[in-house]
């Protein structure tokens, strides 16, 4: 083969052997994938503005967005039209060259990190068997991590060359959310590196599949972490910070209007659409279908298998249409899950205080991810040495990871939510002591609506 | 396809890397800083290379230089940088000192298959066979963790050592 299609067919051809399409497949296919991907994620971030206004709006016991067309279906195509034909703003004290710039930095280092992630089963063609992601890197995850790190620039640039005190406060906090949170996120995904032995996410699936277990189960800390990390990697609710429009207006891109606006709007919404997408592969399973094996299949040696015999012969896998379409069905229900709980709890929670924030990020998150990786580590070797495989292999995991889970919880649980005990015997609340200065703590008649 | 793709990122990162030079504006230096290392991770990835591209990114362009961002920013940015350049020995000695490193590593690297560097390392299929055998991070982490344990863990006491002296200085002036 003289031309090389490209670096990610190489690798594969490596480890595996051998290649599946002809180089000029390889190529259509990708740009069809890129195309589709692309696509349809900007479609999918866009009616997620919608789905986060009508949400918001029955959360609130209102309407939300319903005027244009049916249910507010079009309001999204308005809001682009609008943001498109508004007149672009430009600081007169702003440095407009990192002005421009931060905006476009924000929205390709979000959207390109949804290449990584498989959505679906291989799919089968008259050209071979065509994998439903877009790259899939050897470096996997870590490709994700890079990316998203890179991110701090877009929101730090926009800060700081609006020339705008709200909007450099709002840069200042996004970046050192971002770098603090980074670290509890990447050692939240160390068991899960773990417990696959590789970062692929193709490879992560397939794991999952092989074990019988979502790795939500037997890591179940990892994802409690995750999430919240995640949570602050996006800024959104409660660590939206950044953006915070009770005390900074509207923080980094408070100077920014018009399309300029809307790219980081964009960028932040591909971002929950890739966290979310990236808490259905880790820890749900991925596009696999739960309880059903027929859906199991991973390259291997150059060929698509469905798992092991006894003897540790790989199973031929049989790839269909139908499969894949099943399995996009159950990758989208898991991210959609994920994006409702993104809506959901940036209407239900308050925003965090920002020493409240640094005091999470470094105080309980790295130290608890720490622990948390040498309690998994020394899990897996015990039952490595005693040989055990398998489903009890994946039961005392998550045995003992939900006790971490709970003895977290339960150390957390500030508001005695778990605990109860809200109100002592004489009717004093001991959740809080009362403020310094005053005895006025609620009387203990059963007139106060506040106790009984 | 991949030569094109090497000069390509070998200009970005030669011309980024001149850009930090003559930029006037510190937080320009430091985006075509940026734009130099990132390049270069684009050059691990044509050597294969994938596991040392992301770490570069992370740890370099995603987590050095936004610290180096914090410092900039925070730091006087408005003021002449002019007359902080110390002119004469200073300059000589500097230029002396880092013509002196090139000169060392065109000594070590250039030439193809000749230099020791190249000598002491295995050959492509012996790095092939080893990815093939402990995977592409395997490969970097097993010696790490083995055979350069030692040096791993005093390049961490060294970071630890930075760390304590910041910590220091900063409670001084307060």
């Amino acid at each position: 083969m003289e031309i090389r299609p490209g670096l990610v067919t190489d690798i594969r051809e490596e480890r595996y052997g051998m290649q599946e399409l002809s180089p000029t497949a390889f190529l259509i296919s990708s740009s069809i994938k890129v195309f589709l991907v692309f696509s349809v994620s900007l479609a999918v971030v866009a009616y997620m503005t919608l789905l986060e206004r009508r949400v918001s709006g029955f959360i609130q016991d209102r309407l939300g967005p319903n005027r244009v067309g049916p249910f507010g279906l079009l309001q999204p195509v308005a809001d682009g039209i609008k943001n498109i034909l508004k007149e672009e703003t430009m600081p007169a004290t702003a440095n407009k060259r990192f002005f421009i710039l931060a905006p476009m930095l924000s929205i390709i280092l979000a959207v390109v990190l949804i290449a990584v992630v498989p959505f679906a089963a291989p799919l089968p063609t008259p050209w071979g068997i065509v994998d439903m992601v877009v790259a899939d890197i050897p470096i996997g995850i870590l490709f994700i991590l890079a990316f998203s790190s890179l991110g701090v620039y877009g929101m730090f640039l926009a800060g700081w060359a609006s020339n705008n005190k709200y909007a450099f406060l709002g840069a200042l906090r996004s970046s050192s959310q971002m770098v603090s949170y980074e670290v509890a996120l990447g050692l939240s995904l160390i068991p899960v590196f773990m417990l696959a032995g590789n970062v692929t996410l193709t490879e992560i699936v397939w794991q999952q599949q092989l074990l019988g277990f979502w790795f939500l189960f037997p890591l179940s800390l990892a994802f409690i972490l995750f999430v919240i990390s995640g949570f602050a990697e996006t800024n959104r609710l409660p660590f939206d910070l950044p953006e915070a429009e009770s005390e900074l207006v509207t923080g980094y891109h408070t100077e920014y209007s018009a399309m300029k606006f809307s790219m980081f709007f964009i960028a932040e919404y591909s971002h929950i659409l890739v966290v979310s997408a990236l808490m259905a592969t880790l820890f749900l399973g991925g596009w696999s279908v739960p309880f059903w094996s027929g859906d199991h299949m991973f390259w291997f040696d150059g060929q698509l298998i469905s798992g092991f015999t006894a003897a540790g012969a790989p199973i031929a896998a049989e790839p269909a249409v139908w499969k894949t379409l099943l399995t996009l069905m159950s990758f989208s229900l898991k991210t959609f899950f994920f994006i409702m709980v993104f809506v959901w709890v940036r209407w239900t929670l308050p925003r965090f205080r920002y020493d409240q924030v640094m005091h999470l990020g470094w105080k309980v998150m790295l130290p608890v991810s720490l622990a948390y990786v040498m309690l998994v580590a020394a899990t897996i070797l015990v039952l490595d040495q005693m040989a055990i495989e398998g489903f009890m292999f994946g039961a005392v995991l998550t045995a003992v990871s939900g006790v971490a889970t709970g003895a977290f919880v339960f150390v957390l649980d500030r508001d005695r939510i778990m605990s109860g005990a809200a109100v002592g015997p004489d009717g004093v609340s001991e959740l809080r002591e009362p403020l310094p200065g005053r005895t006025d703590v609620l009387p203990a008649d059963a007139s106060n609506p506040l106790i009984s | 396809m991949v030569e094109i793709l090497f000069y390509i990122f070998a200009a970005v990162a030669l011309g980024g890397a001149i850009g930090v030079v003559f930029q006037r504006n510190p937080v320009g230096s430091l985006l075509f800083m940026v734009a130099t290392l990132a390049s270069l991770a684009g050059i691990f990835v044509l050597f294969e290379a994938h596991f040392l591209a992301a770490i570069q990114i992370i740890v370099y362009a995603g987590a050095i230089m936004v610290l180096f961002l914090f410092v900039i920013m925070l730091l006087n940015l408005g003021h002449d940088y002019r007359k902080d350049l110390k002119m004469g020995l200073g300059m000589i000695l500097a230029f002396a000192v880092t013509g002196g490193i090139a000169g060392i590593l065109v000594r070590q690297l250039g030439g193809a298959g000749t230099s020791a560097v190249e000598q002491a390392l295995p050959g492509p299929e012996a790095m092939d066979q080893l990815i093939q055998e402990q995977g592409i991070i395997g490969s970097i982490a097993r010696p790490l963790f083995t055979d350069y344990v030692v040096a791993f863990e005093l390049t961490g006491l060294l970071l630890l050592v930075a760390l304590v002296g910041a910590i220091a200085i900063a409670k001084r002036r307060v």
